[in-house]
């Protein structure tokens, strides 16, 4: 089967589908605004610097390709305002283990655009963001809203944040299909500086949906005794609330042959019974006067969404089901290793300074309850558990000007 | 939101307390060098955050908030 017409970005299809999204992939407007529009400085309330940064990113594993290029800019206008615009690009060919099951290669293509602007009063800054993110199958809308206060002599930042994202959801095999979805996102965060050589951070995130959460292509599979195979397929049935919290604590210490160290830890809950944890270790060590280079380790794992099934016993089993991966119970692990290299002095004309930077991360995906249903010589729902490798690149350069 | 709210305010409330910093601001050097970031890089970080969002369900208190920006 070929398949006709794909969407979303870094989502899998399922079998007996033509190309599917995965809940949560809309969020990307929301993260993009909430990282790039309430990013605060830490030491005092200044606005951020002048830099524009180029950036080539690459995603490779499980039969899945991502990459494109993306370009941030930011402006100071005055004493008071900076403002940024970002262009973002995902090009995606996927024939993942959801895909070649049923169906074949895709191609697709998603173009996100973002404008923000900061405003700094005394010691608080306002930030205002809109992002659009655009498919040929789905259309996520997205606003923010933060505000940062500096207090106690600059050593604590504390910050609230709102985001509102509105999402069209439709479908390339059904012409008939049209659904949305509204998420809400509120977010707490506190920076502080503990010691002349340590900065401690801490997250607080409630993030809400409502409407159609689930994959308009992806089905899940049941035994079926009258099939040829013993196995049929039904769409998938998601809640159509979801409230989700995270709390995150991170820290950086100051080592005295200057370098440093960075630890953080993610604690995650949700509605549909998710719940996750990270930690990651990080060490940047800057060497001579141009080079820095960082090593990290990072380590995930999650519990199943209760709705979610590997294989069910019949159809319609429960009044929810699911089969995506990513709602599995799974465990991650990477190391990432970056250089990078600055250059340029305030000799230049327009540009104070540069860095050209490589990052590479591999991952490592375990899932401990979903099959690998391509394995031969199985009964249905006795295959191996899947597993992955990733490979993730960002090549950037940064101007600062 | 409430509950973030009455945070807030409270911690507006105590920054008009005259508390001593006890870090100097001729203390921090070493903070404000560029590898003390949080977040150095906004568009790598916002890029790794959308791989994690992408492959894994939770979400939400990502890093690279509350620090970073290169703003350091």
């Amino acid at each position: 089967m070929v398949v006709t017409k794909a969407s979303s970005i870094f989502s899998a299809i399922s079998p007996g589908q033509p190309a599917g999204k995965r809940p949560g992939r809309f969020q990307w407007g929301l993260l993009a605004v909430g990282v790039l529009g309430f990013c605060v400085p830490l030491m005092a309330a200044v606005l951020p610097e002048d830099r524009a940064d180029f950036l080539y990113h690459s995603y490779s594993g499980g039969g899945l390709v991502v990459n494109g290029p993306s370009i941030l800019a930011r402006k100071k206008i005055g004493k008071s305002v900076s403002m940024w615009g970002k262009y973002y690009v995902d090009s995606l060919t996927s024939a993942t283990i959801d895909v070649v099951s049923a169906a074949s290669e895709y191609h697709e293509e998603r173009i996100e655009k973002s404008v923000g602007v900061d405003y700094l009063h005394d010691k608080s800054t306002l930030s205002l963001g809109y992002t659009n993110s655009a498919e040929n199958d789905f259309v996520a809308n997205t606003v923010n809203f933060g505000i940062s206060h500096s207090l106690f002599g600059d050593l604590t930042t504390v910050s609230l944040g709102y985001t509102r994202g509105l999402d069209d959801v439709t479908s390339s095999v059904d012409p008939n299909f049209s659904e949305s979805a509204e998420r809400s996102k509120y977010r707490l965060g506190i920076s502080q500086v503990l010691t002349k050589n340590m900065l401690m951070g801490m997250t607080f995130e409630t993030v809400t949906d409502e409407g159609h959460l689930e994959s308009p292509y992806r089905r899940v599979r049941f035994l079926d005794t009258s099939a040829a195979t013993g196995v049929a397929y039904q769409g998938e049935e998601y809640p159509e609330t979801r409230t989700s919290h995270a709390l995150s604590i991170s820290a950086l210490y100051y080592l005295p042959y200057r370098a440093a160290i960075k630890a953080e830890t993610r604690l995650f809950t949700d509605t549909w019974g998710v719940n996750a944890s990270m930690y990651e270790l990080g060490y940047v060590h800057p060497w001579k006067q141009h080079w820095i280079f960082e090593l990290r380790y990072r380590a995930y794992q999650q519990d199943q969404a209760d709705f979610y099934s590997d294989m069910f016993n019949r159809i319609s089993e429960f009044n929810y089901h699911a089969r995506d991966k990513e709602l599995s119970t799974l465990n991650t692990s990477s190391i990432g290793l970056g250089a990078s290299y600055e250059f340029g002095d305030k000799s230049w004309r327009f540009i104070d300074k540069g860095s050209v930077n490589l990052m590479y991360d591999r991952y490592q995906i375990d899932y401990l309850n979903f099959r690998n249903e391509l394995a031969e010589g199985y009964a249905p729902g006795t295959e191996p558990m899947y597993s992955q490798t990733a490979d993730v690149v960002r090549f950037f350069v940064s101007l600062w000007y | 939101m409430k509950t973030c709210l009455s945070i807030m305010l409270l911690l507006l409330g105590l920054s008009a307390c005259s508390i001593e910093p006890w870090v100097k601001p001729y203390e921090r050097a070493n903070l404000a060098d560029p590898i003390m970031s949080f977040d150095r890089d906004p568009s790598a970080t916002s890029y790794i955050n959308h791989v994690h969002e992408a492959r894994e369900s939770s979400r939400g208190a990502e890093s690279g908030q509350g620090g970073g920006c290169g703003c350091n």
